[in-house]
């Protein structure tokens, strides 16, 4: 088990500084660079302002010594303005330059500076996922015993009516993505022409005060969909379970139905759908994204909106690292999670 | 012009149609409690044939109610259709809007005519009738296919989706137009959008754009997720790892983020959507190739000039498809020559192009992965090893023993990821990203929508609802066609 631990880490450590690449390479394209240069120079600076602004900046290195110097492995760039200042990606304003350490990447804690934000790329990743942590808290706690109750009612007596229309349901959610059923909720619950103001049509207040009225709706839409699949995948587990020899042993010696349910079946159903959780993480940060941006809710996935509009390299990064970071602990979690749960590999 | 409203002179069928909504509702609300009362009281052991009695006999005259109540909705909404067509903008807006329909539904009764008659001969495809939720599910997407080619054949839109008429921003629906000019439609059936445009043409020319890209990028995504997951599959290994690591990497980065990175108009410029199109699209070719040799290399006389015909017309697109104006890529740093103009039959838009090559290399991992456990599964079988001893090439089992034995959950797969493209591309739209913002595609069309939401709901709804039928007559039609698979 620890050297599956251990191994694993490997790969989630190796998959993370391939993507860091990757998105360090697409960031740093010449074009990203100069729209980068415009936005933070002037607008209509001509193409070789552009190049000088660059090359002050230490953005024309080669690709690698920039990534070396994002991860920490390379002495940080420092170059002095004709007009006498100091600009480097180790200069910190309220830190005098010669004070300023040799490297400042990922190993040294440092994120960088956020050039749409003008702030700590790690204060603002952390004050963002704050705001999106409690977001995805709420997601989970209405979606997944509402999930799982959906499923194992349904997959009770599988061809039952209350199987066909727990199924209907589920389908139905599964096939309306976020971005649909948002605007139909604010449309019915918010909009002053159907006439049920019941919630907000934002969540910008959710921020500071977040209260059932205006936080209910961007829970329910990201619940909505991640739903219906946690439910199928139930619901099947749950009807596997309940042809298995031991229920029907159970049922001949005179077991009452709920009791099967809830003592024989429910147990070793839950083993899958708890993968199936797991595994739905990288989906709800997409649908994170999504409601945050439909209602204006200023968490991790408005941040990434914000950052990748701008081309803003370092937040992004952040942001990246921290993305592909959940995706790989939440696989983690459910292989050794699926390990610890079920009994015939755990003993073995 | 007077304003329609949205029934016009076929109102009366309006409180027949409620009556019956309020009788279904209540049918199956009573319905559902049952199932509550059933699921927790009886047990129902496998086989048991016990007389219907007391709370069953009661169960089933619900059941044969839900039913009647049901016939009689379809009935009332297809005399709703029915009397559109006839009566067209006399009927209102819904009348005017299934008159637009009326050669969707000629072809949609066409289809289902045919296909219920010949449904024997037909395979999988013709089972597909024997399963209502199939079939339902089939109906839904036909119906936004046929409406996708018609309206791109000029026959269903009203207006046209990009023009702007003045004094019509945010109007509701059925408001006519102030001054109408000779041939104009009089009406803006779904009301207009806050730059004035038609609403109706623009969720019909939508659905054209859904129709074009997504099952085309699907197909491409199956093509290279098997490829690529059949070999890793069957051989296992160091091929095995090297291509699950490319894959998960890939899985690991949020979908959005992804497009955020690759669907820019820097990123467009500097020409790496059409390096990776170009990589992407050798992929179909090499399959067909592959499939074709492995057949065949026994009969060389056949095979030769098979495959010289096939790959040449695959190569002449795959050429087409890549190169615009001369040029596979063209721009400051690197200009790559490709299909002269003369022999470039088709021009793909940098738009469209960049959202289909984004749309594929999003989707293709996970096709690898299915493939790739489908591929460990068969492998195993005995087939699979007659093949082995019979001498047969790898290719050959991979392609002609595995891939078929594979294809229930494929085509099932196929279904469900055509709806999750389309959810993609709305995404896409919803975020302004790929395509020219006044292009109407239901995504673009929802983010502009939802900006006025709390004032004007009609700019926003008619696409989400048109996104989210499809997409669940797609979720019905995977569903039927799993049920009626496992039937064999």
């Amino acid at each position: 088990m620890g050297l599956f631990i251990l191994r694993r880490f490997g790969v989630m450590l190796l998959t993370a500084l391939c993507l860091t690449f990757v998105v360090f390479f697409l960031t740093n394209l010449y074009p990203n660079l100069e729209k980068l240069a415009k936005t933070q120079g002037n607008q209509r600076m001509s193409d070789e302002q552009v190049a000088n602004w660059l090359e002050n900046r230490g953005y024309s290195q080669p690709l690698l010594i920039k990534y070396g110097q994002w991860l920490g492995v390379a002495p940080g760039f420092t170059n002095t303005l004709s007009d006498g200042q100091v600009v480097g990606n180790c200069i910190r304003p309220g830190i005098a330059p010669e004070d300023a350490p040799n490297f400042c990447g990922v190993l040294q804690g440092e994120w960088g500076q956020s050039t749409v934000f003008k702030d700590d790329v790690g204060a603002i990743v952390s004050k963002r996922l704050g705001n999106t942590g409690y977001l995805m808290f709420w997601v989970l706690v209405l979606m997944v015993p509402s999930a799982l109750i959906v499923g194992v009612l349904a997959g009770m007596k599988e061809g039952s009516i209350l199987d066909r229309s727990l199924s209907t349901f589920s389908i139905i959610t599964t096939a309306t993505p976020e971005y649909v059923s948002g605007v139909i909720f604010i449309a019915i619950f918010t909009s002053s022409t159907v006439g049920l103001k019941w919630f907000k049509g934002t969540a910008t207040s959710a921020m500071d005060n977040p209260t059932f009225e205006n936080f209910f709706l961007p829970v329910l839409t990201i619940s909505l969909y991640g739903m219906g699949y946690i439910a199928r995948m139930t619901r099947a587990s749950m009807t596997e379970v309940m042809t298995a020899q031991y229920i029907r042993t159970a049922r001949l010696k005179g077991v009452s139905f709920p009791n099967i349910v809830m003592k024989h079946a429910l147990r070793n159903a839950l083993i899958a759908p708890f993968t199936v959780i797991m595994l739905q993480f990288p989906w709800l940060l997409n649908g994170v994204v999504i409601v945050e941006t439909l209602f204006n809710y200023k968490g991790f996935g408005w941040a990434l909106v914000q950052a990748a509009g701008n081309n803003d390299i370092q937040l992004l990064l952040g942001i990246s690292v921290v993305s592909v970071f959940v995706v790989l602990f939440t696989q983690l979690i459910s292989d050794i999670g699926y390990v610890y749960l079920n009994p015939r590999i755990r003993i073995s | 012009m007077e304003p329609l409203t949205w029934t016009g002179s076929i109102s009366f069928l309006n409180p027949v149609l409620m009556i019956i909504i309020a009788a279904l509702a209540v049918a199956i609300a009573v319905w559902i409690a049952i199932g509550l009362l059933d699921a927790v009281s009886v047990i129902n052991i496998e086989g048991d044939t016990a007389t219907l009695s007391g709370p069953a006999a009661f169960n089933e005259l619900v059941k044969t109610g839900i039913l009647y109540v049901f016939y009689a909705l379809v009935a009332v909404v297809l005399a709703y259709l029915l009397l559109g067509v006839v009566m067209g903008t006399n009927a209102g807006i819904v009348g005017a809007i299934s008159y637009q329909f009326s050669s969707v539904w000629v072809a949609l009764i066409l289809l289902f005519a045919l296909s219920m008659a010949f449904k024997r001969r037909l395979g999988l495809y013709g089972k597909l009738y024997d399963s209502p939720i199939g079939m339902i599910g089939f109906g839904i997407v036909m119906f936004w296919v046929f409406v996708g080619i018609f309206g791109a054949m000029d026959m269903i839109v009203t207006h046209d989706p990009l023009s702007q008429v003045s004094g019509m921003k945010n109007k509701v629906p059925g408001t006519p137009l102030r001054n109408i000019e000779d041939g104009q439609y009089a009406w803006y059936l779904l009301g207009g959008d806050n730059l004035a445009r038609d609403v109706f043409s623009r969720m019909v020319s939508g659905a054209w754009i859904v129709v074009q890209i997504a099952p085309l990028a699907t197909l491409f995504a199956f093509m290279v997720g098997i490829t690529l997951g059949l070999p890793a599959g069957y051989y296992g290994g160091r091929l095995d790892t090297f291509l699950s690591f490319l894959a998960n990497l890939i899985l690991a980065f949020p979908v959005i983020l992804l497009f955020y990175l690759l669907v820019t108009p820097e990123i467009i410029a500097t020409g790496v959507p059409n390096y990776m199109a170009a990589v992407l699209f050798i992929f179909p070719i090499v399959f067909i190739a592959v499939l074709l040799n492995s057949r065949y290399y026994t009969r060389p006389n056949f095979r030769t000039p098979l495959l010289t015909g096939v790959l040449g017309l695959a190569i002449w697109l795959y050429l087409a498809l890549i190169s615009t104006k001369g040029y596979v890529i063209n721009n400051d740093q690197t200009t790559i020559p490709g299909l002269p103009t003369v022999l470039d039959p088709f021009d793909i838009p940098g738009g469209i192009l960049v959202v289909f090559v984004s749309v594929v290399f999003v989707n293709s991992p996970t096709v690898f992965r299915i493939v790739r456990g489908l591929a460990l599964d068969i492998k195993t079988r005995d087939y699979v090893a007659a093949a082995q001893t019979r001498g047969e090439g790898p290719w050959y089992i991979m392609l002609w023993e595995i891939l078929p034995n594979a294809r229930g959950p494929l085509i099932v797969d196929f279904c469900l990821r055509i709806g999750y493209t389309t959810i993609l591309l709305g995404t896409l739209g919803f975020f302004g990203l790929g395509l020219p913002p006044e292009s109407p595609d239901w995504g673009s069309t929802i983010n502009e929508g939802r900006k006025l939401l709390s004032i004007y709901l009609h700019p926003a709804l008619p696409p989400a609802f048109a996104l989210l039928s499809l997409v669940l007559g797609l979720n019905l039609l995977a569903d039927g066609l799993r049920e009626e698979s496992l039937k064999d």
